[in-house]
């Protein structure tokens, strides 16, 4: 913990905040008898060194005019989090609380659980069910609603053999100790949770494990971050906060396209309270500049190019399926990956002949607007009513990354 | 020729299983019961031996509560099933502002357990209740079949009798209130899941697993007006104020910079992606009264061993959702929820 908890300093979030109140909204602080509170100047807002990015300022009183005549007096900025992780962080940390009502934070959809279409775990249940494999998977995977009124918790209550692991290793120890079963790895998720799986079915090709295999439901988020903006008279954004741990895989170049072609400004921040904040205050000022580049608040962790050990792994094993059907934004081409065919004796869907069958979402459900942030939770009839975390009807509402459950579970107090 | 005395082999401890025999009624289960279980829990009630135990009379009004324990690991760092069959009882007749009195053990075994797990057990439980000095005065045993039980279930009910003019009950949480926690929380849940699943860290964490009762009194003859008592087990610190909440039709709002969290629990709270605030607690107890009493009850859970971290969390407030509601660290809100099925870790 000691190299967090400098990322959650209450008093250090409180500075970026006022920095961010002042800069986001200027006419109102010039408006306010004090428009340069004590610090306001000050940039000594993060632990880390790698504040370089942070333009000096001009002092107080010109620094004030020039935001004034930068910045339209109901200028707002509508900032997506694409990453379920700093969903959590924000809403764990009330970081609302913080900002001005000119910031207003969308929800993204890079919630693993949360984009998998009920086709998918339909296909896993089926594995389970019908195959009698035993089905590996991470854990808030279990909830996730399926056809049927299932899941794969309920499917486990019904006698289906689905155990929850932490690690790809474990999946490799439970096909070892039991060679007469089939043993399936539902590898789900992005960037982030792929060379684990990479080095799994590596692992068991050089051992020859061959009751091994793997659901393949891995996602790309560079893919899922042009669909948002590719979508036709799409969400306002005015700039994206970066994914934290899928960054340190694929780095930042990828997110380069979003600033050059969509004039988009993206900045990867790390999961922690003050990341987020300080991360919201470098698309402010970029926002106010007329400046669309992507910047890195997470350089603790990532570089421009990323994982190179770990990307060349994932490109050994795995290859780009031509489409894959996100809950939300539905068939996104480019947008998943697949098993090369060097590697398809461990490929389920292969296997055991396991079709995907496209299911559509219930109709009363708005995760696909409010994962593409065209929709706020409590904008959906059905939501905290008959979606409640409990009995969760759309994927928002399974995992606490994602926007429903988040906003049911911390925020529910906020209209 | 002569008679024989009857003689029956002791029990093979070190080696022996439990069998199907020790649960028929026959001989085995005498002998079981008898040289285990009663040798350990040894009393004036239990060696009465007959099918419940006589009890003098008692002045007051009376309180009983009943838990089962299903716990794996059986054994674990700060404790095991035994000793955690005591306290859980013990605590939760205390949360009534109970003193307890006596205890019943009723055991289910899974066939194949071993004898020498299942004296360790019993010896545990046996210092527990001794330490508590509230003695197990009947019991029970039941054997299953292998793979129809998990190694051992314990199950046990407690009575107690309390003092005159206290009352306390969940539904007793009045506006501005004060709320009061007896020290860290998520030990318990952590110490087992962390051996559970293997992961070791630079501080072992030890489950908080202890009796309250002696907290609790040390708490009434403070004399402060207490309103309710709750130990958060299953679930955490923010079950137990969702149902205080609930049951009083009030909101809370706690401070996040009051609840303390060791640092080890911290940390593996992190790693699987847990909140501690929904960690089960086997030691600890939430207590809420009067704001002008707050201090002197505080004063008071302070200067007793089993509550020297105590500090007060927040307060009542009004509110039509029932909202338990905490400021962060950061200076933002959030709701504290029910916890929505299980608690699971998250992916990325």
């Amino acid at each position: 913990m000691k190299y967090v908890d400098e990322f959650r300093n209450g008093e250090l979030a409180k500075n970026i905040a006022a920095n961010i109140a002042r800069e986001a909204n200027p006419h109102g602080q010039a408006r306010s008898p004090h428009p340069n509170p004590d610090g306001a100047t000050s940039h000594s807002t993060k632990p880390s060194q790698n504040d370089g990015k942070v333009a000096g300022y001009l002092p107080a009183g010109e620094e004030a005019n020039e935001l004034l005549r930068k910045v339209s007096d109901n200028r707002t900025y509508r900032l997506m989090e694409f990453c379920g992780g700093h969903t959590h962080a924000i809403s764990r940390y009330g970081l609302v609380d913080l900002l001005p009502d000119s910031v207003r934070l969308i929800h993204g959809p890079g919630c693993p659980v949360c984009v998998l279409p009920i086709g998918r775990v339909d296909q896993a249940i089926r594995l389970a069910t019908d195959h009698g494999v035993i089905l590996c998977t991470y854990a808030d995977t279990l909830r996730v609603p399926a056809s049927d009124n299932l899941s794969l918790m309920r499917a486990k209550a019904g006698g289906a053999d689905v155990r929850m692991i932490y690690s790809t290793q474990d999946a490799l120890k439970i096909a070892r100790e039991n060679p007469q079963r089939e043993v399936v790895f539902l590898a789900i998720g992005f960037e982030t949770t792929t060379p684990p799986t990479a080095v799994a079915v590596k692992q068991a090709a050089f051992e020859g494990l061959k009751n091994f295999s793997i659901l393949c439901d891995h996602v790309l988020t560079p893919a899922a971050m042009h669909a948002i903006l590719a979508v036709e008279g799409g969400v306002a954004l005015d700039g994206f906060i970066g994914p934290a741990h899928v960054s340190t895989v694929i780095g930042s170049k990828p997110y380069e396209p979003f600033a050059d072609d969509y004039g988009k400004p993206v900045v990867i921040a790390g999961f922690e309270p003050l990341d987020v904040m300080q991360a919201i205050l470098m698309l402010v000022r970029q926002i106010n500049d007329g400046r669309a580049v992507v910047e890195n608040e997470f350089t603790r962790a990532v570089t421009r190019y990323g994982n190179l050990k770990a990307q060349s792994l994932v490109a050994e094993v795995f290859e780009v399926r031509d489409t894959f059907e996100w809950r939300g934004l539905g068939s996104v081409p480019d947008s998943a990956l697949k098993l090369r065919p060097a590697f398809a004796a461990f490929d389920a869907e292969l296997k055991f002949g396991v079709d995907y069958v496209a299911v559509p979402d219930n109709k009363a459900c708005e995760c696909a607007a409010i994962l593409r942030g065209q929709k706020r939770p409590q904008e959906c009839k059905i939501f905290g009513t008959v979606c409640t975390p409990d009995n969760p009807i759309g994927s928002c509402m399974v995992s606490s990354e994602g926007a429903c459950a988040a906003h049911y579970s911390y925020g529910r107090f906020r209209v | 020729m002569t008679v024989k005395p009857s003689y029956s082999r002791p029990l093979d401890i070190k080696h022996g299983r439990v069998d199907m025999s020790h649960g028929s009624g026959g001989r085995a289960m005498a002998q079981l019961i008898t040289e285990l279980f009663a040798a350990a829990f040894d009393n004036e009630y239990l060696s009465q031996g007959n099918d419940g135990a006589l009890l003098p009379n008692v002045a007051g009004r009376l309180v009983m509560a009943t838990d089962s324990h299903v716990v794996s690991p059986l054994f674990f760092a700060g404790g095991d099933i035994g000793s955690l069959s005591v306290h859980g009882t013990i605590n939760d007749v205390a949360m009534m502002g109970a003193q307890p009195l006596y205890l019943s053990a009723a055991f289910i075994l899974e066939e194949g357990f071993p004898l020498a797990d299942l004296k360790r057990i019993a010896l545990s439980m046996a210092r527990a209740s001794k330490e508590a000095g509230v003695p197990i005065v009947t019991g029970d045993t039941k054997v299953v079949e292998r793979g129809k039980g998990d190694g051992v279930f314990i199950t046990t009910t407690g009575v107690g009798v309390v003092r005159e003019g206290v009352v306390l009950s969940g539904d007793q949480a009045q506006p501005c209130d004060k709320i009061l926690l007896s020290g860290s929380i998520g030990d318990h849940g952590m110490a087992i899941l962390s051996q559970r699943e293997g992961l070791s860290f630079s501080a072992p964490i030890v489950s908080d697993s202890a009796a309250l009762h002696g907290l609790v009194a040390a708490m009434l003859d403070s004399k402060v007006k207490l309103r309710v008592l709750r130990d958060p087990t299953r679930g955490g610190l923010a079950t137990t104020l969702n149902e205080i909440a609930k049951q009083s039709g009030v909101g809370m709002m706690l401070q996040e910079s009051a609840i303390v969290v060791n640092q080890p629990v911290e940390a593996a709270c992190e790693f699987l992606g847990l909140d501690p605030l929904y960690v089960a607690n086997e030691g600890k107890l939430v207590a809420i009264c009067a704001p002008e009493d707050a201090q002197r009850l505080l004063d008071a859970m302070r200067a007793h061993p089993l509550a020297a971290n105590a500090s007060i969390i927040g307060e009542v407030v009004e509110d039509a959702h029932g909202f338990v509601q905490l400021t962060t660290r950061m200076g933002g809100r959030r709701v504290v929820d029910w916890l929505a099925g299980e608690q699971l870790p998250r992916i990325c």
